[in-house]
C-alpha cells in the first residue's frame, strides 16, 4: 500500500519535472559547444538567426572555453564543435571524436594594458619581445588559465618569447581561470596586460585604463575551425542537421554573413574556408 | 449516545501490581498496587512531587513500568482505545474547535456522518458550541481546557484521566470543569483524577489515593480518609502543613 | 557609484519597455525555481517529518547529513547532476542535459536537504508539545507525520521561501546543466554572469536589482497570505 503511493508519488514528480521542458521539442535544433568569444563578440547573435531563417534549424549554443567544448564533444553532449585551436582540434580528430574538420574564419589576438605602460611596450610590432619586457619588469599580467584556445596562444607565444610564465605565478603573472570577459575584468582592475581576441575586445565595455598595445604580430593570428561529433562514437548525433550547419558557415552565404558582422564599423572575423585547405 | 456502558466487554477494573518506575536514577513510584472499579470518581491526592502525574502516565500507557503490572479486565486488546485522558495544559491543534474535536473521532474510527453530530454535542455539552469553527488556539485557558473535556467526552470512554486539569485556571473555569466532570460521571464514564488542591479533592471525590514519595500511603472513601486520616503524612496534608 | 545610478536606470529601462528578452529570462526563472521548490517540497517535507518522528539506526548521522548539506555548493551540484544527465552518463540516454528539466532537477536537489533539514527540526519540537497528547489519542508516530506537518504549516511556509530563495539565488548549479543558452535556458542569474564577463556591468546590476525585487514580491506575497490565513486559524 505504501508502495504503491511512493510509486505513484514518484511518477507525478517525474511528470512535474519533464514538464517544465521547453514545449517546442518538436523544432529541429542543434547542440554546438563553442568558445566564450564567438558568443561574447555577438556573432552568433548576427549569423545564427540568418541560419535560421534559411534552414528552420535552431542552434543551441553553449559557450564554454575551447578546453571545455572539446570535453563536451567527447561526452557527446554537443552535436558540433566550433573552437579555435588547432592543435587540440586535430587531437581531437585523430582519437576519432571529430570528423569533417574545417577551417571556418580567423581574427586576431592583441595585446593589452594599462595606459600607464609599466614595461613600455606601446606600439611594438613583436608580440614576443614584448612579453619578454613584460616578465623583464614583473609587470602585472592576466592570464585565462583556463585551457582555452586563448590560453594555449598565450602560452605559445611566451615560448616564442623564451619565457617561462609559471616562474612569475602568485607575483606578476596571475591566472584567472576564467573566460575572457572575467579575465578582461579583473586585468582593467588591477592594471595588468592581457591578451584577448579582438572581437571580445571591441564588445567589452569595462576597459577602465586598459587599451591596445600590441597589435598586427603575424603570430596573434588565431584560426576557427568546425567539426562535427562522430557519429560513430555517439550515435544520437544530429548528423544531417550538424552537417547543414558545417556545410552553411562554410558556403559563400555564410562566409559573407561572418565578414559582415561589424561592430562600430569594424569587421571582427575574416571567412577563410578553402576547399583545398581543410584540414 | 454519548456514556460509556458497563457492558460485559468492559476494561474495568485496573489491577496493578507492584508498579515500579525508575527515571534518571530515582524511583519515582515504589512498588503501588491497588484496583480501580467502575462508579467512583477517584481522586489522586498527594503533595507536589508525590508522583501522581508519572502514575497517571503509567496507567494511560503513556509509560512504560520499570517492573510490576497494570492488567486491564477482560483481556481488552486495545484497552487504551477506551480510556482518555485530559492534561494539565491542554494541547489543541491548529484547527477550530470543532475541527479538534472531529480529527479525535476520526482517528476512533468514527464514521464521518456521525463525527459532525457528537462533536456538536459534546461542544454544547460544555457550553462551547458558540465557539466551534473559531480557531482552537484563540480560545482562553479555560476555553481551552473545556474544550479537551469535550474532546475526551466526545470519545465516550469508559475511563476518563485527568491531570490536575483546572491547576492554571481561576476559579470561575474551574468550576465550569468541575461541573463538566459531574455530567461526565453522570453518563457512566469513570473518573481518575490528580489534584494537590486539597478544597477540589473533597468537592469531587468518592474514594481517595493518597501518594506520598511513590508510595500509596492510604486508599480508602473519601468520607473516612478526610474524617480520620490513617497515616500522619495524609493528616498533616490535610492539616495543610508542607510534607515532602 | 556611477555605476550604481546607471544600473537604476538600466533596470528601469528594461522594465518600462517590457524589454521581450527580459521578460522571457524572468518568466524563465520563476518557472524553474518555482518548480524545483515545489518538488523539493514534495520529498523535503515529509522527508523532513518522518526523520523527525521516526527512530531508527543512523538517524542522528541523517539529521548531520542533512543539516550539512543545507551548506551544499551549488556548482558542485551542478557538476554531480551534469556527469549524471551527460551522454556518457548514466542517465544520458533521457536527453535531459541543457534543458530547463536539467535545471530543475539540479536545484530541486540543491534545495530538498535546506527543506528538510528546517522542517525536521519544526516537526520535532511541535512533537514535543504535541506527543502526550496526540498518544493519548492513538495517534502513532507515523500517522503523526501529516497531522504535524499540516498544523505547523505557517513555520513550513518560511522552510520553503528559505528554498525558493536559495534557488533563484544560485547561478552555478544553472550554468553547468543548462549551458546558459539564448532562449533556451538562459535565466536571471546566468544572465547576470554573462553580462558581468562581458564587462556591462550596470546592465547586469540592473537585472541584479529586479532579481532581488522579484524574490522580495515572493516573499511579500507569501508572508501576507500567511498572515491572513495565521489570523484565521491561530
Amino acid at each position: 500500500m505504501l508502495r504503491h503511493r511512493l510509486l505513484t508519488f514518484i511518477g507525478v514528480l517525474a511528470v512535474a519535472i519533464l514538464a517544465a521542458a521547453p514545449a517546442p521539442a518538436q523544432d529541429k535544433f542543434i547542440t554546438v559547444a563553442s568558445t566564450t568569444s564567438t558568443e561574447q563578440s555577438g556573432l552568433f547573435g548576427h549569423i545564427l538567426p540568418l541560419f535560421k531563417a534559411k534552414t528552420g534549424i535552431d542552434v543551441r549554443v553553449i559557450a564554454q572555453g575551447t578546453g571545455q567544448a572539446l570535453a563536451t564533444g567527447r561526452r557527446g553532449d554537443a552535436d558540433v564543435v566550433f573552437v579555435h585551436d588547432r592543435a587540440s582540434e586535430l587531437k581531437f580528430v585523430d582519437e576519432g571524436y571529430g570528423i569533417e574538420r574545417r577551417e571556418v574564419m580567423y581574427n586576431d589576438f592583441v595585446l593589452v594594458g594599462p595606459k600607464s605602460d609599466p614595461a613600455k611596450v606601446a606600439g611594438t610590432k613583436d608580440v614576443a619581445a614584448a612579453l619578454k619586457k613584460i616578465a623583464e619588469a614583473k609587470a602585472p599580467f592576466a592570464s585565462r588559465g583556463d585551457k582555452s584556445g586563448t590560453h594555449a596562444a598565450e602560452l605559445r607565444l611566451w615560448k616564442i618569447a623564451g619565457v617561462d610564465p609559471e616562474s612569475g605565478k602568485g607575483a606578476w603573472y596571475r591566472e584567472t581561470g576564467s573566460g575572457m570577459g572575467p579575465t578582461l575584468n579583473t586585468a582593467a582592475a588591477m592594471d595588468a596586460y592581457a591578451l584577448t581576441d579582438r572581437g571580445t575586445w571591441i564588445s567589452f565595455k569595462n576597459r577602465r585604463n586598459l587599451a591596445i598595445v600590441v597589435e598586427g604580430d603575424q603570430r596573434l593570428f588565431n584560426q576557427y575551425g568546425v567539426m562535427l561529433v562522430n557519429p560513430a562514437k555517439h550515435a544520437h548525433v544530429k548528423k544531417d542537421l550538424g552537417m547543414a550547419f558545417i556545410d552553411w558557415i562554410t558556403s559563400p552565404e555564410g562566409q559573407k554573413a561572418i565578414a559582415d558582422y561589424k561592430i562600430g564599423g569594424q569587421q571582427l572575423f575574416f571567412p577563410n574556408y578553402r576547399k583545398a585547405g581543410a584540414s | 449516545m454519548i456514556g460509556a456502558m458497563h457492558s460485559p466487554s468492559s476494561i474495568l477494573p485496573l489491577s496493578v501490581r507492584d508498579l515500579t518506575f525508575v527515571a534518571g536514577g530515582k524511583t519515582i513510584i515504589d512498588r503501588i498496587s491497588f484496583d480501580l472499579r467502575h462508579g467512583q470518581r477517584t481522586v489522586i491526592l498527594g503533595p507536589n512531587g508525590a508522583g501522581k502525574s508519572v502514575l497517571l502516565r503509567l496507567c494511560h500507557g503513556l509509560l512504560v513500568p520499570s517492573g510490576g503490572s497494570i492488567v486491564w479486565g477482560g483481556g481488552q486488546p486495545h484497552p487504551e482505545r477506551r480510556q482518555a485522558m485530559v492534561f494539565q495544559r491542554p494541547v489543541m491543534l491548529r484547527r477550530s474547535a470543532l475541527a479538534n474535536i472531529t480529527y479525535a473521532l476520526k482517528l476512533a474510527g468514527v464514521s464521518r456522518a456521525e463525527r459532525g453530530m457528537r462533536a456538536h454535542a459534546a461542544l454544547a455539552k460544555v457550553g462551547l458550541d458558540r465557539l466551534a469553527d473559531s480557531p482552537a488556539r484563540v480560545l482562553s485557558g479555560g476555553e481551552q481546557q473545556r474544550l479537551a473535556l469535550a474532546r475526551a467526552w466526545a470519545l465516550a470512554p469508559e475511563v476518563l484521566f485527568l491531570d490536575e486539569p483546572t491547576a492554571n485556571l481561576d476559579p470561575g473555569a474551574t468550576r465550569m470543569i468541575e461541573e463538566a466532570i459531574a455530567v461526565i460521571h453522570a453518563n457512566g464514564t469513570k473518573i481518575v483524577m490528580t489534584t494537590h488542591d486539597l478544597g477540589q479533592a473533597r468537592r469531587i471525590a468518592d474514594e481517595v489515593i493518597f501518594l506520598h514519595r511513590g508510595r500509596v500511603l492510604e486508599h480508602s472513601p473519601a468520607a473516612r480518609f478526610f474524617d480520620q486520616p490513617a497515616t500522619p503524612e495524609a493528616a498533616a496534608f490535610i492539616r495543610g502543613d508542607l510534607i515532602w | 557609484m556611477s555605476d550604481i545610478s546607471a544600473a537604476f536606470v538600466t533596470a528601469l529601462g528594461l522594465i518600462a519597455r517590457l524589454d521581450v528578452n527580459l521578460v522571457e529570462i524572468v518568466a524563465l526563472s520563476l518557472q524553474v525555481s518555482l518548480t524545483a521548490v515545489a518538488v523539493a517540497a514534495c520529498v523535503g517535507l515529509p522527508l523532513g517529518a518522518a526523520v523527525a518522528l521516526g527512530r531508527f539506526p543512523g538517524r542522528r548521522v541523517l539529521i548531520v547529513l542533512l543539516n550539512g548539506f543545507m551548506g551544499l555548493p551549488p556548482v558542485v551540484v551542478g557538476l554531480f547532476v551534469y556527469l549524471l544527465l551527460s551522454r556518457a552518463g548514466p542517465l544520458g540516454a533521457l536527453g535531459l542535459l541543457f534543458t530547463p528539466s536539467a535545471m530543475v532537477i539540479a536545484q530541486a536537489t540543491l534545495i530538498t536537504p535546506i527543506i528538510a533539514a528546517l522542517t525536521r527540526q519544526v516537526v520535532e519540537d511541535a512533537w514535543r508539545e504535541y506527543e502526550e497528547q496526540l498518544r493519548s489519542l492513538g495517534v502513532t508516530p507515523r500517522r503523526a507525520v501529516f497531522t504535524l506537518l499540516w498544523d505547523t504549516r505557517f513555520s513550513l511556509v518560511t522552510a520553503v521561501l528559505a528554498g525558493f530563495g536559495r534557488a533563484s539565488a544560485e547561478v552555478g548549479a544553472v550554468m553547468i546543466v543548462g549551458g546558459n543558452i539564448d532562449g533556451v535556458t538562459r535565466v536571471m542569474t546566468t544572465a547576470i554572469a554573462l553580462e558581468t564577463s562581458k564587462g556591462d556591468l550596470p546592465l547586469a546590476l540592473g537585472l541584479g536589482l529586479i532579481l532581488i525585487t522579484l524574490v522580495l514580491g515572493v516573499n511579500a506575497a507569501a508572508y501576507v497570505i500567511k498572515e491572513a490565513a495565521q489570523r484565521k486559524f491561530g
